[in-house]
């Protein structure tokens, strides 16, 4: 075969910039590379000599996307160091918070990130003008989250009244009640958006992974729970590290991760789904069905289906918790620093997002460690790029391209969480 | 029909926050793409027009050698060029390597640090290049962004006061913590645009849009230290998001021994 070379100099619709390669040689893939060049921002290296007070501001900061992912688990990272006891109430409210992030996030993945990939357009603007409705649903529906956040955290992007121990401020259940008639609509928008989302066409493309969630004994987890995988892993958080490693490659300012002895893995609303299907209501479990999905999705295309099931589980956790919310006697727990090694994970929109400190008896950062899902994911994304251009090398470079792309957009990753800087450039010879 | 403008979205060091404000005016968001033409806005479009562009909103640090040649191209295709946020206009929460060592920094995060190409210090587009604009904030407020790019369009300066937080308490009515709660709020130094939004919330301003035009920092901190906070804390509390932001920066190292 004549040998070319094929590039995009930016990956459009992922959250941060980034590059990847493809290397074809006789009809085999001999390399994929995703490459993630995000000018690194140290922020390990900066929480060094901080308060454990200023860990979820200057975590948020990571990543305006899912900052209260960041927020959450950095205050649970603080609160299991120093042995304090959250009330229910106000776990209640973190829950809630959460629920925003993960409807604000999803809508923006599904539909103005992704959706365009299906349906044949450069960006949701462009698809507004035939598609007017689904647009305008779309931003509604994203703003109701953005509202949850404005509401519980006091604005959307880095919330403010986030405290390891609870809140600053706690809304009156009054307040609370303002939001449900929209988180209603709401609900209503995400059975629409699941609909939508399964009648886009989506290759088939079933592939065997390990994955990575957390699990709680009740809830579809967010917030907290053991860490488990369909292949044997069931850990607490605080174990993380004997069991998962990340490496550090030329082509790449993210580091990868891996599970010891395994490899890759995968994390997201496509793992949270299949280890906790059980964990759902049986409503929402009836429309994953309805949409063609059955309680395990080995299938990364779909990822856009589950996130669409998901919005519609944060819709209706929200009007729960709202419903059940009595507001707590006190905004935040006392909390007294000790030297201690604390670590806490939650779910972030895109995974498990897991924060260490070791602390002294000031409570000033001595060390941290930070994993966020898009590094966990690097190393899958990577070998789906493979799998996928091996399926049939002799397509054209523009097909195999938008293939690879909306690949990794599968995985809604944000490079700006791992780092980043996205690429294009597929090299056959 | 006069041809729109074409607005290019930039991005550097940064969370991607800032730009995601835009795609956070969901009520505004299709009327904006309505009078302008959207010319290069990777985060939210593959399609990519090239230059010159009448607007370019740039957010996020230059950190790498790369990129300290990137804003040049950026800023000669740019007939305006606006910088948003506390990267683009102070440096951003990475500026706090600008007080280490960055072998140092890269060594704690990294295993094989050799692979890493970084500069030395976190600067702002200011440091760099013309800016005919900075919008500051960490994050910025959408509703200032809507009156800047309603400005340009009008070809008007975009109304941002530069006066301080406590201004924007007082005309909320919000209690001064100051008073009533005792330090550390940096309202008096720090520039309005949040509305007051942490004294609101129970808590003291911590500094998101950088200091005020013409701040007192050196009034305040013998007053606090009088009563009782650490120069530690001192430094700290001044070096946070805007950390190098200049008002900011003296002050915090005026406490560093």
């Amino acid at each position: 075969m004549k040998s070319r070379t094929v590039k995009v100099d930016y990956m459009a619709r992922v959250e941060g910039e980034g590059a990847f390669a493809v290397k074809i040689a006789k009809g085999k893939v001999v390399d994929a590379k995703l490459k993630i060049f995000e000018p690194p921002r140290f922020f390990e290296a900066l929480l060094r000599g901080r308060l454990y007070a200023e860990a979820p501001d200057i975590t948020a900061r990571i990543c305006g996307i899912c900052p209260v992912a960041y927020q959450m688990s950095s205050v649970q990272a603080m609160e299991s160091a120093f042995g304090v006891k959250i009330d229910p109430q106000v776990r209640a409210l973190r829950r809630l918070l959460y629920c925003g992030e993960w409807i604000e996030s999803h809508a923006l993945h599904i539909y103005l990130l992704h959706a365009p990939d299906f349906l044949g357009y450069d960006d949701a603007i462009r698809m507004a003008k035939d598609h007017p409705e689904t647009v305008t649903r779309a931003l509604q529906l994203k703003k109701i989250g953005n509202d949850v956040m404005i509401l519980v955290g006091g604005r959307e992007i880095h919330p403010i009244n986030v405290k390891v121990g609870g809140f600053y401020k706690i809304p009156t259940k009054q307040e609370l009640f303002g939001l449900v008639d929209r988180l209603k609509w709401a609900r209503d928008a995400s059975l629409e958006t699941i609909r939508f989302t399964a009648s886009l066409p989506l290759p088939e493309f079933e592939q065997d992974y390990e994955f990575v969630s957390l699990r709680h004994p009740e809830e579809y987890p967010i917030l907290d729970g053991r860490l488990v995988s369909n292949k044997g892993l069931d850990i607490p958080v605080a174990d993380y590290e004997h069991h998962f490693a990340e490496e550090h490659v030329a082509h790449s300012n993210a580091l990868h991760s891996t599970i010891k002895g395994r490899g890759m893995y995968f994390v997201g609303p496509i793992a949270r789904y299949n280890l906790n299907f059980a964990r759902l209501p049986a409503t929402i479990q009836a429309e994953a069905r309805s949409a063609g999905l059955s309680k395990e999705c080995r299938n990364p295309f779909k990822g856009i289906v589950v996130r669409a099931v998901e919005t519609l589980y944060a819709c209706e956790e929200a009007l729960r918790l709202i419903s059940a919310y009595e507001p707590p006697g006190q905004a935040a727990a006392a909390v007294e620093p000790r030297a201690s090694i604390g670590s806490g994970c939650s779910e972030a929109p895109r995974g498990i997002l897991y924060h260490r400190y070791k602390l002294d008896a000031k409570g000033i950062i001595l060390d941290a460690k930070i994993v966020p899902p898009t590094s966990q994911n690097l190393k899958t994304i990577e070998s789906d790029l493979r799998r996928f251009v091996e399926q049939d090398t002799s397509l054209p470079d523009d097909k195999i391209r938008s293939g690879c792309e909306t690949i990794i957009r599968n995985y809604d990753p944000c490079i700006s969480c791992a780092t980043h800087f996205l690429k294009m450039d597929i090299r056959r010879e | 029909m006069a041809r729109k403008p074409k607005l290019a979205v930039w991005k550097f060091a940064s969370c991607d926050g800032c730009q995601l404000s835009l795609l956070d005016c969901e009520d505004e968001l299709l009327a904006v793409a309505g009078a302008v033409d959207i010319a290069n806005f990777a985060e939210a479009s593959s399609a990519i027009t090239k230059g010159p562009y009448d607007l370019s909103l740039v957010e996020g640090s230059i950190t790498t050698p790369h990129d300290a040649e990137r804003i040049h191209g950026i800023r000669r295709s740019s007939k305006v060029l606006i910088s948003i946020g506390a990267c683009a206009t102070a440096g951003g929460i990475q500026a706090l390597r600008n007080f280490k060592n960055v072998k140092e920094f890269t060594s704690i995060v990294y295993t094989s640090p050799g692979y890493i190409d970084t500069l030395a210090k976190s600067t702002a587009i200011s440091d760099h290049v013309k800016v005919d604009f900075e919008l500051r904030g960490c994050p910025i407020s959408k509703l200032q962004l809507l009156e800047v790019l309603g400005a340009f369009l009008q070809g008007k300066k975009p109304n941002i006061p530069s006066y301080s937080v406590c201004v924007e308490c007082k005309r909320r009515g919000v209690v001064c913590g100051l008073v009533a709660f005792g330090p550390p709020c940096l309202g008096p130094v720090t520039q309005a645009g949040c509305n007051a939004l942490c004294p609101s919330y129970h808590r003291g301003c911590f500094g998101c849009y950088g200091p005020k035009e013409t701040p007192n920092t050196s009034s305040l901190s013998p007053s606090w230290l009088r009563n009782g906070m650490t120069p530690e804390e001192l430094v700290r509390l001044f070096r946070s998001f805007n950390a190098d932001a200049d008002a900011f920066r003296k002050e915090s190292e005026s406490h560093e021994k």
